[in-house]
């Protein structure tokens, strides 16, 4: 069992939790995740390990209530147990000293940057960040992105801060300023990867991505993770999850991230039935989607 | 309980002639048209009485060629003899010298192919499925002992204080857990998924193999005091290496869970998954009572199944009960060459699963949002034999056709599961992933540490890596008490007479 040790809620439907979890912790690099499962019924869901503190034997999770699992975590408290939490998963970040590093962050995605930026920084590679979220509620870690950074750039869609605009709009800026960058690392939605490497690609800056097909066991045991890369198939869970955004087929990735669509509205429906919850709000947003 | 005492009268003074008479005695089974309906197991048992009459059909040959074709070595005349006596304890006594997990091979072991292959009523009768019903009877003593309630346990046993980790909590590690514990050896077994029972439970679908019999042999072994650390994937959680380090000596039974794709054109598609995925989402994870539980599994009209063994009809039954109308089966070669248990083969044609055989898709085909319509088959003859023996075939030109699909899952077979071979290097594999051990021992290129099951013989069979587990455990006894690994099958030899 998992004791939840410390929650905090880092923006709208986006919560930080500190977990007891020594055995993941113990050997974890940056780049791995877990998959978890919070009931007896529930279902494994594979999420970034943002954090870990070896002395406490905690795990720190930055997760986005999206669906009925994670809005029922949401629900959970300080002092809760999560009973099943297996990892560290998938290969870690390569790690190097390259020169100049961009880390670009869109969304929730900021959370699985935040511990590749600050190993990047840590040995030794100048690191400038560019944080993209729709609006700035829903900017995340920028205080601690900003500690790892030599330079932080924020852009949203609506412009309540920074820049108004996309990531892509200050990475050309970046670029048309003189800024050379050795390594891109990306991590959002996938359609933000997508764009982000078709501009990399074009300024000739390898790019990393961390992609989040939809998973099952995280072991390379189903295949339901697979994705395109460099027209072969791989398994995100073991081979990944960070690959050459170049190589990504993006299309393909994000039309099988909907199979389960339809499915999914119906667990969080029945969900919002037995639990009488107010889910509208949620369920708005996801049909907006 | 005992049975009618005219079936126990008679029995001990039937001559050979009366017993080959005797029917062999069909198992009732829930109707196929109801069965298709849920999930629980399809047959039903026999009796008491049922048993005893089966168990009369036995010669007690003087040279049983049934226990030659055990991959264990059961004593079979022996347990059944005590059935025919209405003794079932003694039955069950005799059954799990040998084997540990009879529940579980009663139901799933290919016996067609192994004991009751050579059954000389089977041979008088010139039908295997004539047989004793060898497999059947063991199911029954071993459920009767199940439903006393409590499993006897052994004497306490003098601690050895020597540690053994156990990687991979499948019929292989679950064997020698079983058998190291009994030795008085300090056990842990480590175990990637939140269960233990590797493809028993996340594989074998309930209606086949009900997952509280699984739960009640771990259940057992916990009270034996193994220890199960779940959640716990050895080359992730730790290093291999550190595992070695900190036990005496290792297991590794980490199984074949590695699933093959056709690599043919649209196998990305949606709709499109892994004969693992389907029957994860479906076992393990319960799909089948979503949304009570949390994971989806994707429903179609129509689904195919694409392959011949037990995995294959495993998927082709679980579509049905998962609503579709039509379950098929695309598999390349002929029936007879089907890998599949003879029951399976049966039981799905019952349940109006489609054999589409001859056939094998060359390209799948999508809608434009990426969901999967139609699989291109091809149809193929059958040439001449190939290395394993059977009759390779060759497609047909020019006669491709399009079936229409909703879903369609690769059942085409397991490679050895590559997590703790590729993080450790030190273990020798096969060009195709298997680890290589010494047959007799178990024992891989690293000393101290075994392996077995599926892991070495790539996807198997749940007996062969209970009969690994054995040899392995008893090998890594004598390592433990010894310390000797470089001879250690000559020390073994002395034993031999006693085990096969
Ligand atoms: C390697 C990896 C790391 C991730 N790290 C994080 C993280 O740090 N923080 C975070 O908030 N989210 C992360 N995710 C995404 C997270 O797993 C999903 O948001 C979560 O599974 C949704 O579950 P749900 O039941 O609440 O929603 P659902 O209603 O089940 O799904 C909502 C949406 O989430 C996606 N999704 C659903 N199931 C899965 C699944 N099993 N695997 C992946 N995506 C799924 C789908 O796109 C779906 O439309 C990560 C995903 C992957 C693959
Ligand atoms: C659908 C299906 C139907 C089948 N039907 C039959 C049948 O009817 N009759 C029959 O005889 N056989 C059948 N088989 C084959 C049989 O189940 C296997 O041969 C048998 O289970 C192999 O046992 P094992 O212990 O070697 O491996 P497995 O049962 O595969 O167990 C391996 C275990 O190791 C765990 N593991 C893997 N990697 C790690 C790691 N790094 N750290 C920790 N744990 C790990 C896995 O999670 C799993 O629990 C079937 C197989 C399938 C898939
Ligand atoms: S071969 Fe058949 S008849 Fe002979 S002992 Fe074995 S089960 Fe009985
Ligand atoms: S999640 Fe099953 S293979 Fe990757």
């Amino acid at each position: 069992m998992h004791v939840i040790l410390y929650k905090e809620t880092l923006g709208p439907d986006i919560t930080l939790y500190r977990l007891y979890a020594p055995d993941v912790a113990a050997y974890r690099k940056p780049g791995q995740f877990v998959l978890m499962r919070i009931s007896e019924e529930g279902e494994r869901i594979p999420i970034t390990l943002a954090d870990v503190d070896r002395d406490e034997g905690s795990i720190t999770l930055i997760i986005q209530s999206v669906g009925k699992t994670t809005l029922q975590l949401a629900q959970m408290e300080v002092g809760d147990s999560i009973p099943d939490i297996a990892g560290p998963l998938g290969e870690p970040t390569h790690i190097e000293k390259v020169g100049h590093v961009l880390c670009v962050g869109g969304g929730i995605g900021t959370a699985p940057l935040y511990p590749v930026a600050k190993a990047m920084k840590e040995i030794g590679n100048r690191v400038t960040s560019v944080l993209g979220a729709r609006s700035e509620n829903l900017l995340i870690l920028e205080d601690r992105m900003r500690d790892v950074s030599d330079d932080l750039i924020i852009t949203t869609d609506d412009g309540s801060k920074g820049n108004k605009g996309l990531v892509t709009d200050a990475i050309s800026k970046l670029v048309e300023n003189g800024g050379k960058f050795d390594q891109c690392i990306c991590m959002g939605p996938p359609i933000m990867m997508k764009f982000v490497c078709i501009l990399t690609k074009k300024l000739g800056i390898p790019t990393i991505v961390s992609l989040n097909p939809i998973m099952v066991d995280g072991t390379g045991m189903c295949g339901g993770c697979r994705v395109t890369v460099g027209g072969k198939i791989k398994f995100a869970c073991v081979d990944g999850p960070e690959f050459d955004g170049h190589e990504v087929d993006f299309d393909e990735m994000m039309a099988r991230l909907n199979t389960y669509k339809s499915y999914e509205r119906v667990a969080l429906e029945h969900y919002s039935e037995e639990t009488g919850c107010r889910l509208e709000a949620s369920l708005k947003q996801k049909g907006a989607k | 309980m005992q049975a009618g005492s005219i079936i126990e009268a008679k029995g001990g003074k039937m001559k050979p002639a009366e017993r080959l008479k005797i029917p062999p005695t069909v198992m009732p089974e829930q109707d196929p048209k109801e069965r298709i309906h849920n999930v629980k197991e399809v047959p039903l048992g026999y009796t008491p009485e049922m048993a005893m009459i089966e168990a009369q059909r036995c010669l007690q040959c003087k040279t049983p060629f049934c226990i030659e074709g055990c991959p264990v070595g059961i004593d079979i005349p022996g347990f059944i003899k005590a059935i025919e006596q209405g003794d079932f304890s003694t039955g069950v006594h005799v059954l799990k010298q040998r084997n540990l997990l009879p529940a579980v091979c009663g139901r799933v072991c290919p016996q067609e192919e192994q004991c009751q292959a050579v059954c000389v009523i089977g041979k008088a009768k010139k039908d295997p499925t004539k047989a004793v019903m060898i497999g059947k009877l063991e199911m029954f003593l071993a459920d009767w002992e199940r439903e006393q309630g409590v499993y006897a346990t052994p004497p306490e046993v003098r601690k050895t204080g020597k540690k053994v980790a156990i990687v991979g909590g499948g019929p292989a590690g679950l064997t020698v857990a079983g058998d190291l514990i009994k030795y008085g050896h300090d056990v842990t077994v480590y175990e990637a998924f939140h269960k233990a029972g590797g493809v028993l439970l996340y594989g074998i679908p309930e209606f086949r193999l009900p997952k509280a019999i699984v739960q009640t042999e771990v259940d057992y072994l916990e009270k034996l005091g193994v220890k199960f650390r779940y959640n716990f994937i050895v080359g992730k959680t730790s290093p291999v290496e550190k595992i070695v380090e900190e036990n005496d000596a290792v297991f590794i039974g980490t199984g074949a869970g590695l699933p093959r794709f056709m690599r043919v054109d649209g196998e990305n598609l949606l709709g499109v998954l892994s004969a693992n995925e389907y029957l994860t989402r479906a076992n393990l994870m319960k799909a089948y009572t979503f949304p009570q539980s949390d994971t989806p599994i994707v429903k179609g009209r129509t689904v195919i199944t694409v392959g011949g063994g037990n995995v294959a009809m495993d998927c082709a039954r679980t579509a049905l009960r998962m609503g579709a109308e039509r379950s098929l089966i695309v598999y390349r070669r002929a029936e007879e060459q089907m890998p599949a248990r003879l029951e399976e083969i049966h039981h799905a044609r019952e349940e109006g699963v489609e054999f589409h055989l001859l056939n094998n898709p060359v390209r799948l085909v999508g809608n434009d949002k990426g969901w999967i319509t139609g699989a291109e088959l091809i149809k193929m003859e059958l040439g001449k034999p190939d290395a394993s023996g059977r009759r390779r075939p060759i497609p047909i030109e020019g006669s491709e056709y399009i079936m229409e699909t909703d879903i369609l899952i690769v059942a085409i077979g397991n490679s050895p599961n590559p997590l703790v071979p590729s993080s450790y290097p030190d273990l020798d594999v096969t060009n195709w992933g298997g680890v290589i051990v010494n047959e007799v021992t178990g024992q891989t290129s690293v000393p101290g540490v075994f392996a077995g099951g599926d892991i070495v013989l790539g996807a198997a069979t749940v007996i062969l890596a209970m009969g690994h587990g054995r040899r392995a455990a008893r090998a890594m006894n004598l390592y433990l008490s010894s310390g000797r690994w470089t001879d250690l099958e000559d020390g073994l030899e002395l034993c031999r007479a006693e085990v096969r």
